[in-house]
């Protein structure tokens, strides 16, 4: 019960995050962080995908309701949410048991930055080429992805290492 | 039949997750095309009531600004009725119905929420069905032209903005020579946009003025839209024009949205010829 309203608050809390400030940053004109996709990095690995592939579309398609993009974010997102766990086997080698005990936080730094770098090219990858929408502007997508995800990762690294030493 | 259940046994996850994907994918398409978009956009209650709030408590911030672009406006008009001050007077003292030809009115609205910097861009503003604001209507500002209105509900609009790829506007030289072309935008920058299909015999140079053609039956004519800042050399047949606008479109607060009350009668028309 608390470990849902944790969740949940968590999830309330990122979509806010995102629209009220995040969206508007617009550094040089027109490059803004999704630190919304650190709900996905954090959901608690478990047997059944069910819930994070619909909480992962919902956030997704809130974030879409606000930003007007049709359902570019849901789309992405529910994209890593789903490749998630393969990566978590590449990089951290576990098997289905060990996922009740599984943390990002209590992992090496080296494995879990090239997990969280891997997603959150893909996730920017796929939202910059939809949101684009043709082959003309290839290069400033993949310019567009490479500066937000450095600007979100950023965000998230700092984030995470803010809350590891409150604890 | 044990085949098929055992087939969704182990692909439920994959399967849940096409299914959302799909549903995704449907609502980006939608979004992309201007007749369609309905489901996913940001003049719904929830997300209105949210960035009217937002704008509401960040509104103080802009005032002083806000006070002097009104009060250059308003300086404009007044020097402008100074102008026909004499053609009021002279003639037509009592206005007389038949030649009282009235074409279009303005709401002024806010916007509440803005964007600039993605390749399909939509502003929305606070007005909506309740005050008569529909579908496909102009937006403009004392600078210029900003967008069309899209998706309408009952107190919140859409409006789908010049810098959006999709936007197509018909837009002119400003001068004696009237040429014009299609307006466009090829989603770089948001200070700049495109000027296609200006035939090749127009006197172009850097500086002009570049305004609405009131071709459509959405902006009235001669509002202005910017100046032409880049000619290409080869001028040939479907050559670009850059066009720097005069709005700042990342700096937007209030605007006017333009009825053409003879719009109806325009459409029937064209409707009935082409048939």
């Amino acid at each position: 019960m608390n470990k849902s309203l944790h969740l949940s608050l968590f999830f309330l809390f990122l979509l806010g995050l995102q629209v009220l400030i995040l969206n508007n940053i617009n550094f040089l004109g027109y490059i803004n962080p999704f630190l919304y996709i650190a709900f996905i990095f954090l959901y608690p690995l478990k047997e059944n995908k069910f819930p994070l592939l619909f909480f992962s579309f919902m956030l997704g398609i809130s974030i879409d309701f606000f930003s007007d993009s049709g359902g570019i974010h849901a789309f992405s997102t529910l994209f890593i949410a789903y490749t998630r766990l393969f990566f978590v086997k590449i990089y951290f080698r576990k098997i289905p048991s060990d996922y009740p005990f599984f943390k990002l936080n209590s992992e090496s730094i080296g494995k879990v930055f090239n997990f969280v770098v891997t997603l959150t090219v893909i996730h920017h990858l796929i939202y910059f080429s939809f949101a684009s929408f043709s082959f003309q502007n290839i290069s400033i997508v993949l310019l567009n992805t490479l500066y937000s995800s450095i600007f979100t990762l950023i965000l998230f690294f700092l984030g995470t290492s803010i809350f590891k030493k409150n604890k | 039949m044990q085949q098929i259940i055992y087939f969704f046994q182990k692909f439920k996850y994959f399967l849940f997750f096409l299914f959302l994907e799909c549903i995704a994918l449907t609502l980006t398409f939608n979004n992309l095309n201007f007749h369609k978009s309905k489901f996913v956009n940001s003049a719904n209650s929830v997300t209105g009531i949210f960035y009217s709030t937002l704008s509401n408590s960040m509104e103080y911030l802009s005032l002083k600004s806000k006070n002097q672009s009104l009060q250059e406006e308003n300086t404009q008009l007044k020097n402008d009725l100074e102008k026909n001050k004499l053609f009021f007077s002279t003639d037509i003292s009592v206005i007389d119905t038949v030649k009282y030809h009235q074409k279009y009115t303005y709401t002024e609205a806010k916007i509440i929420n803005n964007n600039y910097s993605k390749p399909h861009n939509f502003l929305t503003i606070n007005r909506g069905l309740n005050e008569g604001i529909i579908k496909e209507m102009g937006v403009i500002n004392r600078r210029g032209i900003i967008g069309i209105t899209e998706n309408v509900s009952n107190n919140y609009t859409r409006v789908q903005s010049i810098l959006n790829k999709n936007s197509n506007i018909n837009a002119r030289l400003k001068g004696n020579t009237a040429y014009f072309g299609t307006l466009k935008w090829n989603s770089i920058d948001y200070n700049t946009v495109q000027l296609h299909d200006i035939p090749r015999q127009a006197p172009l140079k850097i500086g002009d003025t570049i305004e609405t053609g009131g071709k459509s039956t959405i902006f009235p004519e001669g509002i202005p839209i910017g100046t032409v800042s880049k000619i290409n050399k080869r001028n040939t047949a479907n050559s670009k024009i850059n066009v720097t606008l005069f709005n700042d479109m990342s700096n937007l607060e209030n605007v006017y949205v333009v009825k053409n009350l003879h719009k109806q009668e325009i459409q029937l028309l064209e409707n009935n010829s082409n048939e």
